[in-house]
């Protein structure tokens, strides 16, 4: 059976859309109020999804505190309640749109090694997600 | 939590892609009858010899329902079952897997010990 476990998480941080490529009037332009320099926070909402074989002896694709452990520790203390753009060493040079910060993640969570991370997707607020599954992954998930 | 989700091309005639009432008596027979109120690890015997994780749940009730959604009168077929267990867990089945991945033949996780809760 294809089978896939979703999990989902939650954590808080601020962040400020400007583009070190572009003028100021242009950072304007594009991102309107979120370019104001003190940035502005969102409630983010990760969704982890993982695939593979059930394993015989659990009944289960993964173990879930092991799961919790991983994206506790790759993604939530490194994040939550953090300013992304100064905080995380990513985003110094990179805009930290929900685009690139749902990239970061299945960055940081794709070596999990319980199972095999199939996508992340990344609510910034409850009307706008983003979903991402790796540069290769097929047409597997 | 249970949501099902069923693929294929509106009938012509009724522009639908199945029969909603359909669907409906196809639940409550094969699901609802069978897993409501029922203490899982004994009294459903499509779990028996199974651990009732969400996910081999989620992949017998897709065993339930493929056939009988299949069978129906046009071309709607089951494209997906999701088993919420909780409001931030579940899991999807999308059915059996291509041959050759390595997954069992009939897809499900047997155990001859209880125990692992989540």
């Amino acid at each position: 059976m294809k089978l896939e476990l979703t999990r989902r998480y939650a954590f808080s941080a601020s962040h400020r859309l400007h583009s070190a490529a572009l003028a100021d009037a242009e950072n304007q332009r594009i991102y309107g109020k979120c370019n104001n320099p003190f940035g502005h926070g969102h409630n983010y909402v990760v969704e982890v999804t993982v695939t593979g074989a059930i394993d015989p002896a659990t009944g289960m694709i993964a173990n879930l505190s092991e799961l919790d452990a991983y994206v506790t520790q790759e993604v939530l203390e490194p994040f939550d309640h953090t300013y992304l753009n100064k905080d995380v060493a990513a985003f110094r040079a990179l805009v930290p749109t929900t685009e690139n910060l749902c990239i970061e993640i299945f960055e940081r969570l794709k070596k999990f090694p319980g199972a095999r991370l199939a996508r992340i997707r990344l609510e910034e607020t409850g009307r706008n997600s983003f979903t991402y599954a790796g540069e290769s992954n097929g047409s597997g998930t | 939590m249970l949501e099902v989700t069923v693929g294929g091309e509106p009938d012509p005639a009724t522009g639908m892609v199945l029969d909603l009432k359909q669907l409906k008596e196809i639940l409550e027979r094969e699901v609802m009858e069978r897993m409501d109120h029922r203490f899982l690890n004994y009294e459903v015997p499509e779990l028996a010899g199974q651990i009732p994780t969400c996910e081999n749940i989620a992949a017998v009730i897709w065993r339930l329902l493929d056939p009988k959604i299949n069978s129906q009168a046009g071309g709607g077929r089951l494209a997906r079952v999701r088993l919420w267990e909780t409001p931030d867990l579940y899991v999807d089945c999308y059915g059996p897997r291509e041959a050759g991945d390595g997954d069992r033949a009939d897809g499900a996780g047997r155990a001859g010990k209880d125990g692992l809760a989540r």
